[in-house]
């Protein structure tokens, strides 16, 4: 590679200077093979003397071999002539290319243009902040081209240079260059994208590439390399709302403390004043560290160590940011997503979501609307496919600092894995986090089966029936210690605590029992909308009663355990002494003794608490539990 | 706040900061990381950026030097004097079975001996410390079929590179989700530039291999390549005297595989200079295996592990 070696020869020193404070721009060129795309990178690659002599031998005899006009050298072969990985099933990726002027270096996301490559665009788009996109001078503004455009707008590019190619094909008209230039103005109106350069180019023979063109006399535009040497990008960056994800707690002694980081946005300075995020605690900028040396001010897109003044919990996945910022945490947001899978993206199925530093369980409640990448138009969707572009509502379990996409792109994308495979699934970027200020209510109506995928469980009323001294309470409580252990949400509801409070106004008459059991199971039908897992300890000696609670829930949600204690054995234990009371008449119609207890039919589940001991008793309610699919 | 202006920064030191949030993301998302050392200028800059991520502190992970005892004998002094100095733990590996079974590569051709002794002796190593990351310096402008490598380069328990199994990269997020027995290879260096690489060492003043600067050597010729004879393994002809010339290495690697260049660039600046009018490529040479020495086996190239 060579950088115009006159010039540097008689002084490297000063030359090495220069080239170590050049900045960088990366950008994405969109457009397949028969738009030139191949033919662009190689022209340039050429022309700004990146190709290296072995490289260009290699491909001047390629071109020899496949015949190519007259005995020019193809330099599309610079790019695909070494594409064999066709042959390994690699295929279709995106192609990272490096130049580098005495201006700038530069990285090119080289992406496939066709439409089942969407993720691949998606992927190349996401690290550039400038798209070449081509259009064929003879064909125009194509589907493809809007597509190109509406992806690299989605993915938030601010500069489109549309590179109208083969202009040698039609005589370097400008009557048509400008026809192109209009039809393309009229789409991109309805694009976020605002700076919109066009340039009339021929790759093949080097028109406007690298060098002016002498038969575009009349266009006064600089050529493509020029204007990627010279246009400035960085008019989005806002100072002002620091971003610094937390990525590296780092505690080489027990004097030293330091968050590391690179600053997604903002700009933080020592003796800042921050808030960290979820927890909300405050402190203030103590130091900016090194390797070479404090820093007084730090920038978007330096990795830096910050220490502060006050020893607070701060770990990797917390966000620092102003304190005086308004941003707050959310765990709904809206965002527009990419599919990456070919398993479709699935409605309430959960996801592991990373953004940023921070990784959490979340899910897509609902797809707002499908949009077909070509047409930009809008349908309803339950699913999402390979490749597809939705906007949906998402929501995780544990709060997520969140800025909008195109607000803040890096603190507004995040990435789906797939809790099975690992693999990245889909990318998102933030429309709106749904904070509570502005919660779209109708939206986003909070159902029982939200509110279950909130807990992460099935909702159920787990009911235990059986003579007094069943062991019924003893094995219910055993039981809920277990599941709350599990991780599950849990109830426990007891015939006998339930007597004290909500129906203390109630006797024993069969009217009363009755109305006792219709609250105990409307209560516990209310705790299922909640989303518990809702166990109750109760006689209910009537399969009647028990038919009716059944019914007030769904298929499903009801397991009826019968504990099925003998008699004897209840009569022995006689824990309240309530037996003998009954046998000497002291108490009237006592379930088993002077009143019927109809034993379930086909209970889900049966126990003897004679029989085994509390903990296998629990083991086979788990058991029992999880063939049902409760857990 | 007052008004700030921002200043852009320039490419090495984006470069540099995306290097370090690399080496940073999996530091924090690894149980067991590893930094492969190779003692090339790749690896002194990448262990360079490890210390800056974590300085005031040392990196959290070792260094892991596949050692085929081919080396030169200045590499092996620099590796122990960086080892020293930035106060890593070096892990050298050595494959005992290759080397009681006397592999090397005058007897047993470059692709074998470069099979046994570094891509199963890494292996080796891998497995032996259940590291489930290992950074390398390799880099996607090496050579086309690296132009679509990700950052976060996914194996399998077999340590196999399977093309599905690879993950989109989008922005700076990666995916380090793995099984047990699964492992990633890491490259931070994946968007610099041979250039950029030199460029960075001069700016950062960071040291290399004596070797990479021209010295009076005693050399053989080989096939028409220009070999150091650094030691008395090597096996000399009948009438074979090593002759004293003035050459440098632009990558290092084995000495009996790795051929030198002839030159006069005794300081960086020389060195750039001269790989800037130089338009042959780092890694031109004959890439037909012969299977005899002096031909360099395409898997030596320093830092591509793959």
């Amino acid at each position: 590679m060579t950088h115009q070696p006159a010039l540097f020869a008689n002084d490297i020193d000063r030359h090495l200077r220069e080239h170590e404070s050049k900045g960088l721009l990366r950008f994405i060129t969109c457009g397949s093979v028969d738009d030139g795309k191949s033919t662009l990178i190689g022209r340039l690659l050429h022309d700004a003397r990146m190709i290296r002599e072995d490289q260009l031998a290699a491909v001047t005899r390629d071109s020899r071999l496949r015949g190519s006009v007259g005995g020019q050298v193809d330099l599309a072969l610079l790019v695909d002539g070494l594409q064999a990985e066709r042959e390994q099933g690699i295929t279709i990726d995106v192609a990272y290319r490096f130049f580098s002027t005495d201006k700038r270096k530069f990285i090119i996301a080289d992406t496939p243009g066709h439409e089942q490559y969407t993720r691949n665009m998606a992927t190349g788009a996401s690290t550039a902040s400038l798209a070449v996109i081509l259009i064929d001078a003879r064909y125009g503004v194509q589907l493809q081209t809007r597509r190109h455009s509406f992806i690299c707008d989605l993915l938030g590019i601010r500069h489109f240079m549309i590179a109208v190619n083969k202009m040698d094909l039609v005589d370097y008209s400008e009557a048509r260059f400008q026809e192109i230039v209009a039809d393309y103005r009229d789409f991109a109106d309805r694009l976020n994208v605002t700076d919109v350069r066009f340039l009339p180019i021929s790759a093949l023979n080097g028109d406007n590439v690298v060098n002016p063109s002498s038969d575009m006399r009349w266009f006064d535009g600089a050529p493509l390399l020029t204007q990627l040497e010279q246009i400035e990008t960085l008019s989005v960056q806002n100072l002002h709302e620091l971003r610094f994800p937390v990525q590296y707690v780092n505690r080489p002694n027990l004097h030293f403390r330091g968050y590391c980081g690179t600053l997604a946005a903002g700009a933080v300075e020592v003796g800042s004043e921050i808030r960290v995020e979820p927890s909300g605690k405050r402190s203030t900028v103590a130091r900016i560290v090194t390797n070479d040396g404090d820093l007084n001010v730090a920038y978007p897109g330096q990795s830096v160590t910050l220490t502060l003044h006050d020893e607070i919990d701060i770990s990797r996945g917390d966000t620092l940011v102003a304190a005086n910022s308004n941003i707050e945490p959310c765990t709904a947001f809206t965002a527009d997503v990419v599919w990456m899978h070919e398993t479709p993206l699935m409605l309430g199925h959960e996801y592991e979501i990373k953004a940023g530093t921070r990784i959490v369980p979340g899910r897509v409640v609902r797809i707002v609307y499908q949009v077909d990448v070509n047409t930009m138009a809008r349908s309803a969707a339950d699913t999402l496919g390979l490749n597809g572009i939705a906007r949906c509502q998402i929501e995780v379990t544990q709060p997520l600092v969140l800025d909008s996409y195109q607000r803040s792109p890096e603190t507004g994308n995040f990435i789906f894995i797939d809790k099975l495979s690992n693999l990245t699934v889909g990318a998102g970027m933030v429309v709106d986090a749904l904070n509570v200020g502005h919660i779209v209510w109708h939206d986003m109506a909070v159902t029982k089966r939200r509110r279950a995928e909130r807990n992460r469980q099935k909702p159920s009323i787990i009911w235990f029936t059986g003579l007094s001294g069943a062991g019924k309470s003893t094995v219910a409580d055993a039981l809920e210690r277990q599941l709350f252990g599990m991780g599950y949400n849990t109830y426990l509801l007891d015939g006998d605590n339930v007597r004290h409070g909500l129906c203390r106004d109630l006797g024993f008459s069969d009217e009363d029992r009755q109305e006792n059991i219709r609250r105990i199971g409307e209560v516990a039908k209310l705790m299922v909308d909640a989303g518990m897992v809702t166990l109750v300890s109760f006689i209910s000696p009537f399969r009647d009663d028990r038919r009716m609670i059944r019914n007030l829930v769904e298929d499903g949600e009801f397991i009826e355990v019968f504990v099925n204690t003998p008699l004897s054995v209840c009569e022995q234990r006689d824990p309240k002494g309530l037996y003998r009371q009954a046998r000497r008449g002291e108490i009237s119609q006592f379930t088993g003794i002077s009143s019927p207890y109809e034993a379930p039919e086909s209970p889900e589940v049966e126990i003897d608490t004679s029989a085994y001991d509390l903990e296998e008793t629990v083991g086979r309610l788990i058991a029992a539990l999880r063939r049902h699919r409760i857990i | 706040m007052r008004e700030l202006t921002i200043r852009a920064l320039t490419h090495l030191r984006q470069l540099e900061a995306e290097s370090i949030q690399i080496i940073r993301e999996v530091a924090a998302e690894f149980r067991n990381p590893v930094m492969l050392y190779s003692i090339g200028k790749y690896s002194s800059v990448m262990v360079h950026l490890a210390r800056k991520a974590f300085y005031p502190g040392t990196p959290p992970f070792p260094l892991l030097h596949v050692n085929t005892n081919w080396k030169f004998r200045e590499m092996m002094a620099f590796r122990d004097r960086v080892a020293a100095q930035v106060g890593m733990e070096l892990i050298e590996h050595v494959n005992e079975e290759g080397q009681a079974a006397g592999i090397n590569p005058f007897d047993h051709g470059s692709a074998k001996y470069t099979d046994i002794m570094k891509t199963q002796a890494l292996k080796q190593a891998l497995d032996k410390y259940g590291f489930d990351a290992a950074f390398g310096g390799a880099r996607r402008d090496e050579e086309a079929s690296r132009a679509k490598e990700r950052v976060y380069s996914f194996r399998d328990r077999h340590h196999h590179w399977d093309p599905r199994q690879q993950r989109p990269e989008l922005w700076s997020l990666y995916n380090g989700k793995i099984n047990p027995g699964e492992s990633i290879r890491v490259f931070p260096l994946s968007n610099w530039t041979e250039l950029d690489i030199w460029q960075y060492i001069h700016l950062e003043s960071i040291a290399i291999v004596p070797l990479y600067y021209a010295a009076p050597r005693p050399t053989v010729v080989r096939d028409g390549r220009l070999i150091v004879v650094d030691d008395a393994r090597f096996p000399l002809a009948d009438d074979e005297v090593p002759q004293e010339r003035w050459v440098r290495f632009r990558t290092l690697g084995c000495y009996p595989l790795t051929s030198a260049t002839e030159s006069r660039a005794t300081t960086l600046p020389d060195i750039i200079e001269e790989m800037l009018l130089t338009r042959t490529g780092e890694r031109f040479g004959p890439v037909v295996e012969q299977g005899r020495v002096g031909t360099v086996e395409p898997q030596t190239r320093e830092g591509a592990v793959r």
